[in-house]
């Protein structure tokens, strides 16, 4: 029965490459740490107008990454963009006084959310809110905006 | 005008039917999968001719699909000067497209055929009748085991063909273009989602694995019992897993990716 | 039908096989019509027709692999077309069959082709596998070539290994499926004496389906003749050569021209050469 036993061993070390395959795919090539942001906390923020901005967009302060965008949904009664995130559990200091904004990494990179540090002795909780917001800069509107302030000089 | 319509006519009744014993093929088929658990060395066996002899195919096409991936996608993304972004760009295909597709088709080719040249050839030889006649079901003995270990090993083989893919569009990248290895590795890394990219593609590679083997199988269980029958069983197989895994890869990448 | 009842179809008892009215259709092909079979304990009965005449057939009715369209199969009391799959498989169990190819599984090796039943339907020992193996195979002449791969043996070899796997469970019955065709002579010698020997010392019952008038007369008890799906004469290998039947005649004989004609049926010959001229 050596045989067998070879044959034994060859499906081992081919079932265990093909789960190193997957745990490389998993580990190195995809963003596993984003599984991983489940233990932190939620925030939201209505903007009026929140641009090009996606579910899973990166969330961060001073440049760093500190979090993700996890839901968009539209508030009929106000007629806002309500943006919920997901902070990181070690990032729980972050004043009440925060404000956000929507801005987009290079002229045709991808939107994200921006948190600017206010002064406030508070921390932002867990179902928090952001108050103060700015909206997405739109392209269009500001070529717009412009053509019309260039037109009213005339 | 009416012979045309009658030969399509024909036609599609003859599909209808092969779906249809098809189908109460793979529920007996299904019905013998559990005795499997009381006879693992069945699925051993075959996971070694099914599996481990097609690893070498895959490893090579695999390393040999990120290296031309990688050599063309950084051309492009030259003139963009986006060429960090060539580790996102081959990871997402190899993952989402080409890593369980070319697989599946490859697999078609190499485990596939074999499987249905060798039931069909135990048929044709009255194998199959005979262990019927020694009261033991050649469904349950013969075919469940091959079923269960193609599609136990297709997914794997699209996880190897994709890993080593990424390997060989890394090399190439790094190694002979240049690029930076830490934006390849980062950019892939902010790009690629566990869920929505890897998840995907490997539920795509278990559909794969299911259709292609039971194809396989099928096709070698209802071959006609001569030489010339099986090598049309066997030409057979190749064609209907290409179109049936092209059909279905795009049906579920409509299902996963298509509506954001 | 002429009945020349030999005393060879008459067995110790109640017959063990025992078809009625059997009645078989290939799509729309009837290939076999109102057949009556009893098959005597005990005995080796030969079922001889010309090829094609569903012989064959007639085996895997027997085994329960095709299911007729009319008539009763009753083997051992049991009616097979009308059994559960479990029982079927309960009844095969008792029933051992050799194919004409041998159907030998070519992955395994003589040994463990013969032990394949063993495995699969009994819990013995490895220990007591490896004995009944060798007896059969010793009953057979191959315990020598126990190690070899069905790839590396003559077509007889096949043929004795496909037997000895055959009678690995001890059967009640075992049927040969046209056991001669293409071997050479002493091939053919030592399966004939197989048959025969095998029947007489393990007490099986024998179903041997055949052309080979010369062979099956010499070993057989009883003998079927079928012709175009009916039962044509029945008897005794001696009482059938004096039967009254033309067809029986020609066939035993080995004439070319009587009742089956030379000629397949076409247009005068001479009208069919002039044919081409008009």
């Amino acid at each position: 029965m050596a045989n067998q036993r070879l044959t034994e061993i060859a499906v081992g070390v081919f079932i265990a490459i093909g789960l190193a395959a997957l745990v490389m795919l998993a580990m190195k090539v995809s963003n596993i740490s984003a599984l991983t942001e489940r233990d932190g906390y939620e925030i939201t923020a209505k903007f009026e107008n929140i641009g090009g901005l996606k579910v899973r967009a990166p969330v961060s302060m001073a440049g760093v990454h500190i979090g993700r965008v996890i839901g968009v949904t539209f508030e009929q009664e106000t007629f806002t963009a309500v943006v919920k995130m997901r902070i990181r559990a070690e990032y729980d200091k972050l004043p009440l006084d925060t404000s956000a904004g929507i801005y987009t990494s290079g002229v045709l990179g991808e939107s994200y959310v921006g948190l600017e540090a206010g002064a406030e002795e508070e921390n932002l909780i867990d179902g928090g809110e952001i108050t103060l917001t700015q909206s997405a800069m739109i392209l269009e509107q500001l070529v717009g905006q412009f053509l019309l302030d260039k037109a009213a000089d005339e | 005008m009416l012979n045309w319509l009658q030969f399509l006519g024909r036609g599609g009744l003859d599909f209808f039917e092969r779906l249809g014993r098809g189908h109460m093929f793979i529920v007996r088929v299904s019905a013998g999968l559990p005795g499997l658990f009381l006879q693992p060395r069945l699925v051993i066996q075959q996971l070694f001719s099914v599996g481990v002899l097609s690893l070498q195919i895959i490893a090579i096409s695999g390393l040999t699909v990120g290296m031309v991936l990688g050599l063309q996608m950084y051309n492009t993304l030259v003139d963009f000067g986006a060429e960090d972004s060539l580790g996102p760009v081959v990871a997402l295909s190899l993952v989402r497209e080409l890593g369980p597709v070319l697989a599946a088709l490859l697999f078609a080719g190499r485990a596939g055929s074999a499987l249905t040249a060798e039931i069909g050839l135990m048929k044709a030889t009255e194998q199959l009748s005979g262990m019927e006649m020694m009261a033991v079901d050649p469904i349950k003995r013969v075919v469940a085991p091959r079923f269960l270990a193609g599609a136990i090993s297709l997914p794997l083989l699209a996880a190897i063909f994709s890993a080593i893919g990424i390997l060989g569009s890394y090399f190439v990248g790094i190694g002979l273009l240049g690029v930076d290895s830490g934006a390849f590795w980062s950019q892939m890394q902010a790009k690629v989602d566990v869920q929505e990219d890897i998840l995907n593609g490997v539920l795509k590679s278990i559909a794969f694995g299911v259709v292609a083997t039971w194809i396989a199988v099928f096709e070698g269980y209802d071959a006609v019992p001569t030489t010339e029958g099986v090598s049309r069983a066997t030409t057979r197989t190749v064609v209907h897993t290409a179109f049936a895994v092209l059909g279905l890869d795009f049906v579920l990448t409509a299902l996963m990716f298509g509506g954001e | 039908m002429s009945d020349f009842d030999g005393n060879g179809c008459v067995g110790n008892g109640d017959a063990l096989v025992r078809i009625r009215d059997l009645r078989f259709c290939h799509g729309p092909r009837v290939i076999l019509d109102g057949v009556d079979i009893d098959i005597p304990r005990g005995k080796v009965t030969t079922i001889m027709g010309p090829s094609g005449t569903g012989k064959t057939t007639l085996l895997r009715l027997i085994g329960g692999q095709l299911k007729p369209e009319a008539g009763s199969i009753v083997v051992d009391g049991k009616n097979v077309p009308t059994l559960s799959r479990k029982e079927l498989y309960r009844l095969r169990r008792r029933m051992g069959m050799m194919f004409q190819s041998g159907a030998l599984f070519t992955d395994l090796s003589v040994f463990d082709n013969v032990a394949f039943p063993l495995r699969e339907h009994t819990e013995l020992p490895e220990e007591i596998i490896r004995d009944l193996v060798l007896m059969k195979l010793h009953a057979v002449g191959l315990r020598g070539a126990r190690d070899l791969m069905p790839a590396e043996l003559s077509g007889g070899m096949a043929r004795r290994v496909a037997l000895a796997r055959a009678i690995a469970l001890d059967p009640m019955m075992v049927m040969y499926d046209e056991p001669f065709t293409g071997q050479d002579p002493i091939t053919v010698g030592v399966i004939m004496q197989l048959i025969r020997r095998l029947n007489d010392n393990l007490g099986l019952t024998s179903v041997v389906v055949s052309h080979d008038v010369k062979e099956v007369s010499a070993i057989s008890d009883c003998i079927y003749l079928i012709s175009n799906g009916e039962v044509v004469a029945k008897g005794g290998p001696d009482k059938l050569k004096s039967s009254g039947s033309a067809w029986a005649y020609q066939f035993l004989n080995a004439q070319p021209d009587g009742p089956v004609p030379f000629h397949y049926p076409a247009v005068g010959y001479k009208e069919d050469l002039m044919a081409d001229e008009s």
